[in-house]
Order: C-alpha cells, then structure tokens, then sequence
C-alpha cells in the first residue's frame, strides 16, 4: 500500500502515534453522483471524533464505508496500522467497528439482554444461556453506569429514548468494540436524556474506545468531541482539534468549506 | 440459600441518585415477594401485556354462558370431549404461531393437514402399501415438512407475499388432496395405533403417574432455574412465586386427571387421559423449548418484532423464515394425523379453509399478536380449547352451523380488536 505518500496536513494525527483508523484517498460515487471525494480521516483511540457537515455532504456515506455497508471505489483504509477492505457489516464488526444507527435497530419485542446478545448469542450445549447472557449484560451496563433501567429484562419498547440509546451503545461496548460509531444519536432526544447520552459517549472515550459522532447539533458536538471533522460537497473540509474551533468557523467550514476567521485560542492550521 | 439482593437488576454502588430519578420507567420486575410480584403483573398487564389473561377470562365467560344455558356443559364426560376436539384446532394453531410470530400468515394448513392425512391413509392402507404406522406417520409428517420448505422457499427467495403464497398452497393442495382421493372418494384407516390416537386413553392409574412425572420434571426444572438465578444474583421471582407455578401446575394436572378419570361411557366404561391430549401436550411442550430455548426461536421473534435489526445482528433472514414455514406445515401434519384418527378415515369432506381460519382464530384469541414478535405455543392450545368449547357448547344447545360460524366469527374479532389495543397500549413513545 502507498501508507508512506504525502499526507495532507488537514489530516495529521493529534498525538503522533497511528490512529486507530486511517482513510486516505477515500471516493465514492453512486451513479452520476459523487459522493466522497479523496477524503483522508484519521480517528484515534480513546478520543471523540465528531463527523459535521449539510445535508448531502456525505456524512452518511463515510460512515457506511467505515461500517462496511459500501465499499469505497478507491483509496485506502488502515485499521491499527494495516490495509483492510471492509465488504460487508461482519467484516467491520470482526475488526471490532460497532455502529450505533439512528434507528437504534433494537427489536421492541425482545428484552435488553436479548436485544444485546442478539445474532451473537450465549448457549451452553445449543441452549440459550440466559443466565450467563443476562450477567455479562449487567456488568456492561454498570460500568458504563446505564443505571436508569429497573430491570434489564424488561421489553425495549417499554424503555424512553434515551435508554434506548444507552442499550445501543451498551450492546456496541459488550462486544469489545474499538471504535463505536454513532449516527446522530442524540436527535430523538429531549434535553435531559440528551446530557445522559453525551456523558455516555465521554465516558465511552475515556474508557480508551474511539468514539466517531455525526451529529447535526453543534451544541452536542461542541460539549462532547474532541476533533471535529468537516465535511462539504463530499471532500473533507477539515479536521481540527476542537480547541482551534468555534461554532462559527465549522458553520463557515459546513457552508462554504472553509473559513477565514481566527479560531478562539490558536491560529488556524 | 441464595442471596436475595434487595435491588436486584442493574444498580452499582457509586450512582448519583438524580441520574436515576430523571426517567420514568415503568414498573417492572423488582419485586422480591408476592405481592410486589402481583403488582408488577398488573403493571404489565396495563402496558399492554396482558398475556394469556384475555383468553382465560373469555374461557370462563364461554363456561358460564353455555353451563347456564345447558347443564351437561359442564360435566366431566363433556370437557373431556371437549378436549378432544380441540386437539385438532390446537394442533394447527401451534402451526399457525411460527407464521403469526414471523409477521407472516400461512393459509394453507388446512389442506396440508388434509393432505398428510391422505398421505397417511394411503400408506397405511391394508390393499396398498400396508405399510406400519410409524413409517406411515413419519412419510406423512416428511411431506408436510417439504410442503412448508416449497412454499417458505417462495416467499423468502423470491420475496413473494406469503398471503399469496399461502392462498395459491390453499388451492393447490386441495386439489392434489382431492385428485388423490377422487371423486367423492374416501380413504378407511383400520391401523390400530393410528386410530387409537384420538379414541385411545391412558389407563387411569397410568394417568396418574404420567401426570406426577411432568409436573415433577416441570417443577424441578423451574425450581432449579429460578435457584440459579438467584444464586448469580440475578432478577428472579421470589421462592413464593416459584412454589405458587408449581403448585398451579399439579393443581391444573389433577383437575385434568380427575376429569378423564371420571367414567364417560355410556354402555362400557370408559376413562383415562386420552391419548391425543399427551400428544397436543408433548407438542406444547416441545415447541415452547424450541420458541424460547434455542436461538432459532428466538430469531422468529427478533424478525417478527424487526427485520431490519435481526438482519443489521447478522441473522439468516431467509434460512430462518423459511424454517418457520416448515414448523408451521410440520405442525399441521400433525393435526392431519389427529384428524385421521378421529375419523378413522380421511375423505374429500376435509373443511381446510374453515380449519385455517379457526386456527388462525384459535392462535389469536389465545393472545399471539397477528402483528408479528408477539405470542407462545400456550396460546394456540388455549385458543383451540375456546373454539373447541363454543363449537361444543353450541353443537349442545342444537345451534346450526350457519350460526356457529357467525358467533365464532364475533369471537375472532372481539380477538383481534383486543389485539390492536393493547398493541396501541403498548407502542413505544408514550
């Protein structure tokens, strides 16, 4: 792989060490339209990486990619170091990428324990384990301090928004995922359930996952990231750190793709 | 003993308290005694799941109405009868759940079972194959089986209705059922064992003893899952609750066993569990493992409820509804055998489409969900006893058939309405 061509600055990792995840050169296009233009991305461990942009920028697109459901035309992606091409959903989740949708995917009719474990289920000579199942679902919600549920037996369809929510991302973390990546995850939600959820994906960082967030609401974005990433017309406007952001320059970076004013603290890259 | 944690469920020491007062949730099972466990029940119910309690409640209405309306309802020789009626009704509607569950529907039951009945009878036919009942029975059970695989095959691979699918099977089977048979033809079934099924009883000491036995291996079970949860320090109903299932088990075994143990005949005397009751027990019991125990059972209910999210869980959408199907036509070529032994015969009289109708009947006043995720195989035996008990009950006070199928038809919709309001008591964002 071409891992030693020139890296656009835009792009350079925070910290120095590899990034968990690296795009380069990364196009898609569906038809006539192009979707993702030469997009290089990195997304370090253990930070929250927020993912901006209109409608239409592609937002949706690259984190498909990066979930496995389409497959980039060309460029490059590197998981911890070494080239990978993701086909399908199960190659992503084999790497230990977990993506949380915007319609959560949880199944109404089945409990928390079974909507966790399920496609990936616990049996002890080809019977369910519920017990082991249940335990081991527990442990995740406690340390990541879901302690809203009264029972993790109840129906989902039973739990708010904001619950539900914290069962998808609790069913990403019971799975060892590296990188958890999150679709407007907060665009269902009321305020209270809202501060729950972005306190979740923090403590999810800090836990040492890489946390990538698309999220219309600068808000959210602003009190939970890290680096903020934009994207306008499917080309990767820039990615900053959020300390060399304000709210005003991502809206001129989302509007216009790019930006002529001062960040707050810094000078801009 | 077992450590009973006072707040069993998801609750870690360093919790802020605010966090956990901020959301309403619904009260669920924290309950660790009887009655703390009745009144999370209650809770349930309210929400919208309410179980089998809509189908007891209409069961002891039927009851009442026809005891009143005619005193022989209400005998032991009667209910026995009764239960063997329903077997059948019971049999097809625990078919009928693996479509219902799926969101699905499968309309040609009927005539599957008619045709593994015919199947059945040809095999054993004395002029013709003459073969032993047990391969006859496992022929017939295998050609039902291919019958659902065929049309699970349609609607999965080529993403065809399975209303449709199913319609085209409810037509097609007749056919093939009465090309075999002939005009106006008829098979007799002379096989002692086959026939037997439906008019042959377990002795009624045997009863007793196999009654004990399953409630015994019922309760040991049960006890020791509900002491295994405890003992992981998980949600698990108080021991109170433990003893009462248990104890309304052998209560509901020795009323039954009582009931066939009186005598029935008229001229000799006849008593005992029939047979054909075991066999709709076995069935129950086999089918509620496969629902709730094995990954299988529990992807009909993930699809049921969302598709979507099954397939997103890397779940084999097309192996598993496909499979569904094929439970649901295996079931009711077991219903064909029933329907054979009954009648010791099998001929073009075969009703398929009154019987799908009252299977799906059956399946949904029993409390399954015609939505889809939503239902157990209790509720299919439940369901065929109601339809058993007002087909019964009717056939007792001399109503016509015409009428009869207009009050079951009332009964199928007072059904479905609690159905689609409870699903509206229960739909997320309230």
């Amino acid at each position: 792989m071409t891992e030693a061509g020139a890296e656009p600055p835009a792009a350079t990792p925070s910290g120095g060490a590899e990034p968990l995840l690296r795009l380069r050169g990364v196009t898609k296009r569906f038809g006539p339209v192009q979707a993702l233009t030469d997009v290089d991305l990195d997304i370090p461990a253990g930070q929250v990486t927020a993912l901006a942009g209109d409608n239409g920028a592609g937002k949706s697109v690259l984190i498909k990619c990066i979930a496995g459901i389409h497959a980039p035309e060309s460029g490059q992606m590197s998981w911890e170091g070494k080239p990978v091409h993701l086909r399908t959903p199960r190659d992503a989740a084999d790497l230990g990428i977990e993506t949380v949708y915007q319609d959560l995917a949880l199944c109404d009719n089945l409990d928390i324990v079974q909507n966790m474990f399920l496609g990936r289920e616990r049996t002890r000579s080809r019977v369910l384990d519920e017990e082991s199942m249940e335990t081991a679902a527990r442990e995740t919600l406690s340390s990541l301090r879901v302690t809203t549920v009264r029972s993790i037996r109840q129906p989902v369809a039973s739990l708010s928004g904001g619950q539900r929510q914290s069962v998808a991302i609790a069913k990403a973390v019971l799975w060892d995922a590296k990188l958890v990546i999150m679709d407007e995850p907060t665009a269902a939600l009321g305020v209270t359930q809202t501060a729950m959820v972005l306190e979740l994906v923090r403590r999810l960082a800090d836990r040492g996952h890489a946390v990538m967030i698309v999220s219309h609401n600068l808000n959210d974005v602003f009190q939970v990231a890290d680096r903020i990433a934009v994207l306008y017309l499917g080309r990767m406007a820039a990615v900053r750190p959020i300390s060399e952001l304000d709210r005003q320059i991502v809206v001129d970076l989302m509007t216009s793709g790019e930006s002529t004013r001062s960040a707050p603290s810094a000078g801009t890259a | 003993m077992a450590k009973v944690d006072p707040t069993p469920g998801v609750v870690p020491p360093e919790e802020e308290p605010s966090e956990a007062a901020e959301l309403a949730v619904s009260a669920e099972l924290v309950a660790t005694s009887v009655p703390e466990y009745l009144k999370a029940a209650l809770a349930r119910v309210r929400g919208g799941e309410m179980g089998i309690l809509p189908v007891v409640g209409g069961l002891l209405l039927v009851s009442i109405i026809f005891q009143s309306l005619n005193s022989h309802f209400l005998t032991a020789a009667n209910l026995v009868a009764l239960l063997v009626q329903a077997a059948l009704f019971s049999m097809l509607a625990m078919g009928e759940i693996y479509a219902l569950l799926l969101g699905e529907i499968d309309l040609s039951i009927g005539f599957v079972a008619g045709l593994g009945g015919v199947i059945l009878a040809e095999l054993l036919k004395p002029t013709g194959f003459d073969w032993p009942w047990w391969a006859a029975i496992a022929v017939s059970l295998a050609a039902c089986a291919l019958i659902g695989l065929i049309q699970g095959s349609l609607i999965t691979r080529l993403g065809l209705p399975s209303f449709i699918v199913t319609l085209a099977g409810l037509l097609f089977w007749q056919g093939l059922m009465l090309r075999i048979l002939g005009n106006g033809g008829s098979i007799l079934v002379s096989d002692a064992t086959v026939n037997g099924i439906a008019s042959g009883n377990l002795t009624p000491a045997a009863s007793w003893i196999v009654m004990l036995a399953i409630v015994g291996i019922f309760g040991v079970m049960t006890w020791r899952r509900d002491a295994r949860r405890r003992a992981a320090g998980l949600v698990a109903p108080p021991k109170g609750v433990t003893g009462l299932k248990i104890g309304g088990a052998l209560a509901g075994g020795v009323v039954v066993v009582l009931l066939c143990n009186a005598d029935r005949g008229r001229l000799v005397p006849i008593q005992g569990v029939p047979y054909v009751v075991l066999l709709v027990f076995l069935v129950l019991a086999l089918w509620t493992f496969v629902l709730g125990r094995l990954r299988f059972g529990r992807y009909i209910y993930a699809i049921g409820g969302n598709a979507e999210a099954a397939r997103r869980a890397g779940v084999n959408l097309s192996w598993i509804r496909t499979f569904g199907f094929v439970m649901c036509s295996l079931t009711a070529g077991i219903g064909g055998l029933i329907y054979v032994s009954r009648l010791r015969s099998i001929s073009t009289a075969v009703e398929g489409g009154t019987l799908v109708l009252y299977a799906v009947a059956a399946a949904v006043i029993g409390g399954t969900s015609l939505f889809g995720g939503r239902g157990k195989a209790v509720h299919g035996v439940l369901g065929g006893i109601v339809i058993a008990a007002i087909y019964n009950g009717m056939g007792l006070l001399g109503v016509a058939a015409p009428t009869q199928y207009m009050v079951t038809a009332l009964v199928l919709l007072a059904a479905v309405t609690i159905d689609s309001l409870a699903r509206k008591g229960r739909s997320p964002g309230r």
